[in-house]
This record gives C-alpha cells, structure tokens and sequence, in this order.
C-alpha cells in the first residue's frame, strides 16, 4: 500500500509521517504542495506544522496549495485522508470537515501527552481499533480547541462521527471532541500525533494501532 | 484604491485572546472594561474592489467562526 | 588601512570591533579552556564546535546568549536568539535537532519580570515550535541580580554525517557570493554594538534595534540549504548574525585568505532608500550566505524560488584580501578582512573584589532550627526556584521529529538517532549564587553538575559549549569574576576531558541596580552507544532498593548549608562559602554510575543538587509516582548533621547520586559498587514520602506544591533574595 504525506511550505511533521508509514511497513511518499496529482496513493496523511506559517488562521493558506485540488477530488471518491494536527486545520478551512479549531482556552501551546477514547471505528483510520478504546497520544498545538455551531454538533454526536474523544480536555473542545470524520467518514481529523508513537524506543506505538486501520481496511 | 478588512470573532465565539486582555487590563488599572474582542485588521491596495467581498468570504475571514465588514479607505 | 576610514568602513569597525563580534575582552581569557579531545572534530572558531558520535554519525552544537534583546522586547528577542543559534547550526551543513534554553529572571513578585517572564517562553516557544525543531531541555532560574537584565541563552544541537560537514571559508577567486532567506530590511541597525551596551532607560527608546523573526522562512532556510548541501551546489555556507552582511562575509573572507566583493545593489530591500552602509549591517533575520561556483548558482536560485525564498548572488570572491562595497559600479568602502575579523584585545589587571571578603559568614547556631520538616519540604518544593518546570516546558513542542527518548524533566534529554541504537544527551547547567560567592569554585561547579546530570541517564560526557554572562568588564568585580570563574570551568574541564568547542560570551548584563550574578551557563552533550539503556529520576516499581552513592559524610565532605537553597528559601539568606568541588571525586562517582547504566543494571538515577538530598528523593517520588520511605541500613541519628536535621536533610554535596533498583538486581550492583562509598537508605513504594519522624507527606501533598504554573496570574512570590 502506498500511503501519501502532503508537505506545505512550513509543515513539519511531514518527516515523522512518513517514518510512521515505513514503521507500518507501507510505501511512504511524499506530495509536496505544487505537485499536480497524488501521484496515484490508496491514502493520505495532511500532517502537522505551521504551513505558511499559520499566517492569518492556522491552513487557511495551505488549503488553496495546487495539490489540494486533486486531495479534495480524491477525498470526494472516498480515498481514506487524515488530517493530524494542523493537518486538521488544513481539512476545515477547505470544507472537507465541518468545524473550526479555535485558540486553547489556556491562550498557550500545550505539548503534552493526553488520554483518548476511540468513540467510533466506523472510519478507515479507525477499523482496526473497537469503540471504547482508550489510547494515550501526544498533543501539541496553540490551536486545538474544536468549535462548530450547535446544530453540527448535535449532527457529528447522531451520526457518530466524533472519531476521538478525551479524557482530559487539553484546550477547551467542544463535548471534548479530539477528532471528527466527514458524512462519507473517509476523511478523518484528529488534533493528537498518532505518528509520534510508532515506536516503543520512544516508549509507545499507541498511534500505529491507530493508523495500522488504513492498511486493515485495505486488506493489507 | 486602499481598502480596509475588519475581520473578527462571530458574536458567542469563545474568543479566549479577548478574555485574555479583558482580565489583563484591570491588573494594569484600567478599571470598567466589560467585554474585549479581538479580530484582525488587513489593508489591501487594488485597482477595484469588486472581489473584495469574495475574497473575504474564501480567504481573509473563516466564516464559521468570523464575521467580517470592509471599507474603502482612498 | 594608511588612512583615515570612511563612514561606511567605520560602520564595518563599530560593529566588528564591538564586544559581541569581536570578544575584546575575553579572548585572552578564553584561551584558558581545553579544547582539543578524542571526539572532537571543530573546536572553537567555526560557526559551531562539531564532536563525533561514532559510526559516522557527528553533532554540532553551540550556545548563544540574547540577553539584552531579550530584555527590552522579550518575546521577538528570544525569538530571534533561538532563529539565530539554528542558523549556526545549519551553517556547519548540520540538521538541527534539538534546542535548549538557560534562562534567569528576576523575581517574580514584580510585574516586570512576570512579564520577561512569560514573554520569553512564549518567544521560546513561538519560534521553536513553528520552526519544527523540540525544545527538549533547559533550566530556569529566579535571583533579584537579574532583576530587568534576564539572560536568555539558546542552544542548539544538528546532527550531520561527518564526511558532509561544511566550513564557511570562501575559496576560488571568481565564485559567486549568494544570499538566501529573507529580505534585507533596517531591523537590527546597530545591535551588536546595543548587545555590549549596559542596559539603561535609553534602551527602552532602542527598542526599534529589535529584530522580529519569521520561523516561517527559517523552516524553508533549513529545509533549502540542506539540499542545497545535499546537491553538492554549494562551497561554503555561514549565517548571518550579529553585524549582518559585514561580519558574514569579512569572516568568510578572512578564514579563506580571499577578498569578498559585495555589489549592495544587488542586495533584495524590503524598503526603499537604504544607504549601502545599512545594507552591510543590517541584521535582518533568517538570511546565510553561500560561496557557490558559477556555473551552478542558476540551480541555487532555483531551489531558493521552490522554498519560496529570496535569493540574489550579491557578490564575488576576489583574489584580494578585503571587504570591499560596491555600489552601482562604485567602490564605497575596502577593509582588509582580517582587520575586520581581528578586534584589538583588552588585557586587564585581575583584581580581587572588596565584596568576596564581605560575604557573611553562615554560623549555624544563629540559624534556628525548624520544627516541622514537612513544612519546609513543601515550602522548598513550591519555591519558583525547585518547583517543577512542567507549566514552562508543556509550552514546547518537546517531540516532533520523533527522535526524543527522554523528556524534559529528567537530569538531562536524551535523543536518539533512527536506524541505529546510538544516541546522545543534552544539559544546560548554571549556578550564578555560586559563582558569586566563590568564582572559581562556582566555574568548576558549573561544569561539574553538567557532568552529573549527564552520567545520570547513562551517556558518556564528551564536549561543552557555553554562554559566559557577566556584567561590565571595565569594573574590576566583573573582570575578576570573569577571569576567575573562566578558570574554575577550564579545570573542570580539564579533570573531566570535557573540551569546550564553542560559546558565546555576553558582558555588560547591568541595569542601574548592578549587575547580574556572574552566570557561566554550560551546555554539554554525552554520547551513548545504546541509547535504550538509559536511566530517569522517577521511581519505577514498588519494593525497590534505594541505594545513596558517594563519598562517604565526613569532615571533608559534609553536606553544607552554606549558599544553599534551604538558607535562601527558608531563611532568606545568601551566606557562606559552598565547598569547593571535588572535581576528582566527582569525576570517579559520576563514570562509575554511568557504568551501571549502560551495563543495565540500574535504570532509576538522579543526583544531589539544590536542596540536598530530600529534594532529590522527593523529586524521584514524584516523578515516578511512588513513595518512599526511610530505613535500610541508615538509623534516624545518621540523618542529622551535626545534630541538626536541616543539615543533614537538606545541605547539599557534590559527587552524590541516588540510585534504585529492585531486589534482584542488588547483588549485581554490589558487585558494580566495590571501591566505592554507599548506604541503602530505603524502599520504594506505597503513596507517602516517610523518614522516621521528620517527613511524612502523601503524594498529593507533594504534588500540590510541587506542581505549580509558573504563570499563573498571582505568580508565586519567591526568588527576591540576593
């Protein structure tokens, strides 16, 4: 399985990304922002960073990159893409996810590690995990703190499609809401770094259970 | 033309950078301060201002969480 | 020159021959230190000091100081002071990987330091995090000395493969000079000579010499000159830092033996009606200057446009020996390089200064002795100044790019490298009060608490870097401090074989209330072969042995009160001598805990510090989240000192370490331990800290008071001594 790791200019979690793919033993490849087509990946990952800088809202800028076009095409198909961090964002601020990530109530960045509960594995991203399972995952960002008008919320928690949930709320979500997925539940945001624990030399690889589910879902 | 973008929080949008400088500001002295909002000013020089409008709603303004009004400074 | 300089050149002189570029004052002095050593691969003299890892692997690392920015516009001078060490990183062809911080405020009780404070670490945080390279250490620390003269000093650690290093010399007449990054803009004007200036009112009216900093385009700079290196389309590569363009490529010209020739037209504005002279010293952001062949500087600019950079060749290498300025063909300024590159050196008389004779003495039967140990436990644990660090290093983004083994909060980071088992460990280490009260024993043991904190979690202390923060050389206090506490690290480092590779030296840190403590701050690396061996502070498991290691109580080598934290935290008091550090003793004990480390038999280490050994303990309970409680071979009499139990609870010792391991493992370290001085003092586990009847506190008690935010808007009062 080949597995896409887009790169804006100012993404940096685009390196961690794509060795989180090798450690799931699928063919990492990177789709930097001006790059025409997705050069014919079963799944994207849109990682985390500053793309542009998160100059005037954090992926307001990334979302108009040239390779969104075909990403949104793709999305709209039913490709499997997840949004990590300011990957999340990104998808907001391009209408594939509803919502917005306002600042953290604290008014400060928070790199910490939290604890979640997979609420839904009705996604690709999530197959391979049962509902109820709990996963302690790092965060870290001045933005996370998920926002969208009564009635969506109401909408996300009936069609079950808060993907993550916390268990202590780091930045002041939402119903603790720590990722969602679209109607179609193939495009999937999530604020925590499932690629930062794909390895127990760094002392868990929680997040590759997480997104070892591409490859399930997949049949891989 | 100069044309001048106001773009700020939607009225009900937890806005923790206003609360921040409303609660900052009695600290320094500055006693009475009800509500504080902050938003983002952007100046644009242009030949019309027909797309303004549109490139508020796509670009400068998030329209889920912002509201936004523009003038025509020059 | 033979004649009289023009303004342009004189501008050149000014900020090369300032104390910031040009070290006047401390060159001689820095001689003093070692800096040649078996790992070693670039001492001093290079953007940064580069020592090998083994297997190819190198690592380039130094530290810089940005203490006066820092202290008239906090956030954009920290800021700028972590966008600035990147970028010698990356100068060496090095990906930088790790950023630390060694930060002094005054205390915290007064709004401006609050606000010092908290913009600083936000600064810290707002560039690092966005640049994509973790914070992943530092320390912290409060004293009225540094009262509206923070020191803010910024490490940076890049791993590069040895045979890839790059030097910024310029070679080849006729090559091409490229500039890459940003624009060129008015910001900085004059900032190397501001960085040597005593603080003042009139600094605050300075405030526009403040450069702002773009993580942004520094995040393409790394990304863009290392494929540039990678694509082999570069000679040489240097940043641009202090004095901007003049320092660049005047520095890159001298150690080439070559002339460089900038056009200033040439130069990409951001604002119009710049004078050449401006251009030269601007100290606009997030700019490096390449040597590149002329044949491939077509595929330079290219790849600067795909990064979205700007990128301009400015200049040429020339076969003479000068900086020379050009301006639309005109000739406006030529200094011969190495003139630029070679201030004139003050050598000063070293006198002792009246104050060190009029230090009071510590009696301890003046100093009553405290009735209830839990309480002043709790106080010391709650003090701005031992209290946990979590609210300060939960604002950095401590793990992207997945290569953080160990987190801050243990003695030192630990970082690994992928696809090997090697790693490497990071610490900065101050003691201002220390260097105070006694310079050289202060240096020494500057030097030497580095050394520990490494051996801690297991690697092999290899090289050091540091930031020399003193007051004005041109008094005879701060010269002699600076003379002597220089002396003090270059025997540690000495005993230690711990070359130094590279620092910065910042002077003149004074306000009108004086001038700061003097504040050496070492950052040092460690190397480890097998970085999954590797110890932290936290207790592990219930039922283990804790074992103390060190030299054992006696008259030499009591635990002293004197400049302690608990007579400053609980007593109010800076008084008396520390002892001097036993650099052999601390070398024996520290190699020797290193070793039960790496062999695997301990994975639970810390060592004694500020508060002695009752803060070290309670630091393991709470980091690990188990308790402990006081027996094994140690009888509640063996606790007092000197029939005193503030003493002997919490006087502090050098070369000592707490260790615990379980049961099973203690024949094996017995084994580890012949030759060596040490008590089992007790078990891990259950939820209370218990020794005898002098301490019990239950883990939430701990953590109530150890656990505070620093930031919190009634800051804790704390740190106003001295």
């Amino acid at each position: 399985m080949r597995i896409g790791v887009t790169v804006f200019p100012g993404s940096n979690c685009d390196r961690d990304a794509l060795y989180a793919v090798e450690r799931l033993g699928a063919e990492p490849v990177e789709l930097w922002h001006a790059d025409p087509d997705l050069k014919g990946v079963d799944a994207v990952i849109v990682p985390g960073g500053f793309s542009y800088g998160d100059y005037l809202r954090p992926g307001a800028i990334a979302r108009f990159a040239r390779v969104m076009g075909p990403l949104e095409r793709f999305a709209e198909e039913g490709g499997p893409v997840i949004g990590v961090c300011n990957g999340f964002q990104v998808l907001t601020e391009a209408h594939l996810l509803p919502g917005a990530l306002l600042r953290n109530t604290s008014m400060r960045f928070v790199c910490d590690r939290v604890r979640v509960r997979v609420e839904t594995n009705a996604t690709p991203w999530t197959a391979a995990l049962a509902p109820g399972d709990e996963l302690t995952l790092p965060v870290a960002h001045n933005e996370g703190n998920f926002f969208a008008d009564p009635e969506t919320l109401a909408r996300l928690e009936d069609e079950e499609r808060v993907v993550l949930r916390y268990l202590e709320n780091p930045n002041g979500s939402a119903n603790d809401i720590a990722g969602v997925c679209n109607e179609g539940r193939n495009v999937v945001g999530v604020m925590p770094h499932p690629e930062r624990v794909s390895d127990p030399a760094l002392g868990s690889d929680e997040g590759l259970r997480l997104l070892r589910s591409v490859l399930v879902g997949a049949g891989v | 033309m100069k044309v001048r973008v106001l773009v700020r929080p939607k009225a009900g949008i937890l806005d923790p950078q206003g609360e921040a400088v409303r609660s900052a500001l009695p600290a320094l002295g500055f006693g009475g301060v009800q509500t504080v909002h902050v938003g983002r000013l952007i100046e644009l020089e242009l030949e019309s201002a027909d797309e303004v409008d549109a490139m508020c709603r796509r670009l400068l303004s998030n329209p889920t969480i912002e509201e936004y009004e523009w003038e025509v400074l020059s | 020159m033979g004649r009289p300089p023009n303004f342009l050149e004189l501008s050149l002189f000014s900020v090369m021959w300032s104390e910031h570029c040009g070290y006047k004052n401390s060159r001689p002095l820095l001689k003093r230190f070692p800096n040649e050593g078996r790992r070693v691969l670039q001492g001093p003299g290079e953007n940064a000091g580069v020592v090998s890892l083994g297997d190819g692997w190198a690592l380039a690392f130094k530290m810089e100081s940005h203490n006066h920015p820092s202290a008239v516009e906090p956030y954009e001078g920290a800021a700028t002071g972590v966008g600035g060490i990147i970028r010698d990183i990356l100068a060496m062809g090095a990906r930088p990987v790790a950023l630390l911080d060694s930060l002094r405020f005054g205390p915290l009780d007064e709004e401006r330091n609050r606000y010092l404070f908290r913009e600083v670490v936000r600064g810290i945080g707002g560039y690092g995090n966005a640049v994509g390279v973790p914070t992943v250490g530092g320390e912290v620390e409060f004293a009225a000395a540094y009262s509206g003269n923070p020191l803010v000093n910024a490490m940076c650690v890049g791993l590069i493969r040895q045979e890839s290093l790059v030097r910024s010399r310029a070679t080849g007449e006729g090559n091409l000079v490229v500039l890459l990054g940003s624009k060129t803009g008015r910001d900085g004007i004059h900032g190397a000579t501001f960085a040597s200036d005593e603080l003042s009112e009139e600094s605050e009216s300075k405030r526009s010499n403040v450069q702002v900093g773009d993580p942004f385009c520094e995040k393409m700079l790394i990304e863009c000159c290392l494929k540039l290196l990678d694509e082999d389309l570069l000679v040489s590569l240097q940043d641009l830092g202090a004095a901007g363009l003049t320092s660049s490529a005047s520095e890159m010209a001298a150690s080439g033996g070559v002339g460089i020739e900038i056009e200033t037209e040439r130069v990409p504005l951001r604002e119009g009606g710049m004078e050449p002279w401006e251009v030269m010293i601007s100290e606009s952001q997030e700019r490096m200057l390449a040597v590149v062949e002329p044949e491939k500087a077509e595929a330079v600019l290219e790849m600067a446009e795909r990064y979205e950079l700007v990128g301009a060749v400015v200049g040429r290498v020339a076969g003479h020996g000068d900086l020379r300025v050009l301006h639309d063909g005109e000739v406006v300024g030529t200094v011969p390089a190495e003139h630029l590159a070679d201030a004139p050196v003050y050598e000063r008389e070293v006198v002792r200064p009246a104050y060190l004779d009029e230090i009071p003495g510590l009696d301890l039967d003046t100093l009553p002795e405290p009735e209830d140990y839990n309480e002043v436990l709790l106080e010391m644990l709650a003090h701005p100044n031992l209290c946990s660090r979590r609210s300060i290093y939960g604002q950095y983004d401590h793990e992207v790019g997945t290569d953080t083994v160990v987190v801050p909060g243990a003695d030192a980071a630990v970082m690994r490298i992928k696809g090997t088992t090697l790693g490497f460990a990071l610490t900065t280490d101050g003691r201002g009060r220390h260097c105070y009260l006694d310079p050289r024993g202060g240096g020494a043991a500057t030097v030497a608490e580095a050394y520990r904190n490494l051996s801690c979690v297991g690697a092999e202390p290899v090289a050091v870097t540091d930031c020399l923060n003193f007051g004005s050389p041109e008094k005879p206090d701060g010269y002699y401090q600076l003379s002597e506490c220089i002396e003090g690290m270059a025997r540690a480092c000495e005993v230690f074989q711990t070359p130094v590779v590279s620092g910065n030296v910042s002077l003149f840190n004074e306000t009108d209330r004086g001038a700061v403590y003097p504040t050496p701050t070492v950052g040092m690396v460690g190397v480890f072969e097998d970085v999954n061996r590797h110890a932290t502070p936290g207790f592990k498991r219930e039922g283990d042995m804790v074992i103390l290691v060190g030299e054992p109580i006696g008259e030499a080598r009591s635990p002293s009160l004197d400049g302690s934290e608990y007579l400053e935290i609980v007593h109010g008091k800076v008084a008396g001598i520390p002892p001097k550090p036993d650099l052999l003793a601390e070398k024996k004990y520290a190699d020797l805990i290193r070793t039960f480390v790496t062999s695997g038999i301990v994975d639970t280490v810390h060592d004694l510090a500020g508060g002695g050994e009752f803060l070290a303990l309670a630091e393991m309970v709470l980091a690990g989240g188990i308790g402990f409680e006081y027996g094994g071979e140690v009888e509640r009499g063996e606790l007092l000192y000197g029939g005193r139990g503030d003493a002997g609870l919490f006087g502090e010792r050098g070369a000592c370490f707490l260790v615990a391991v379980p049961e099973s493992r203690w024949d094996d370290l017995q084994d580890a331990l012949v030759g060596a001085a040490y008590d089992f003092i007790g078990y891990t586990g259950g939820d209370r800290f218990k020794a005898y009847d002098l301490i019990d506190l239950s883990l939430t008690e701990l953590r109530h008071a150890y656990e505070r935010d620093l930031f919190e808007r009634h800051a804790p009062e704390g740190g106003h001594i001295g």
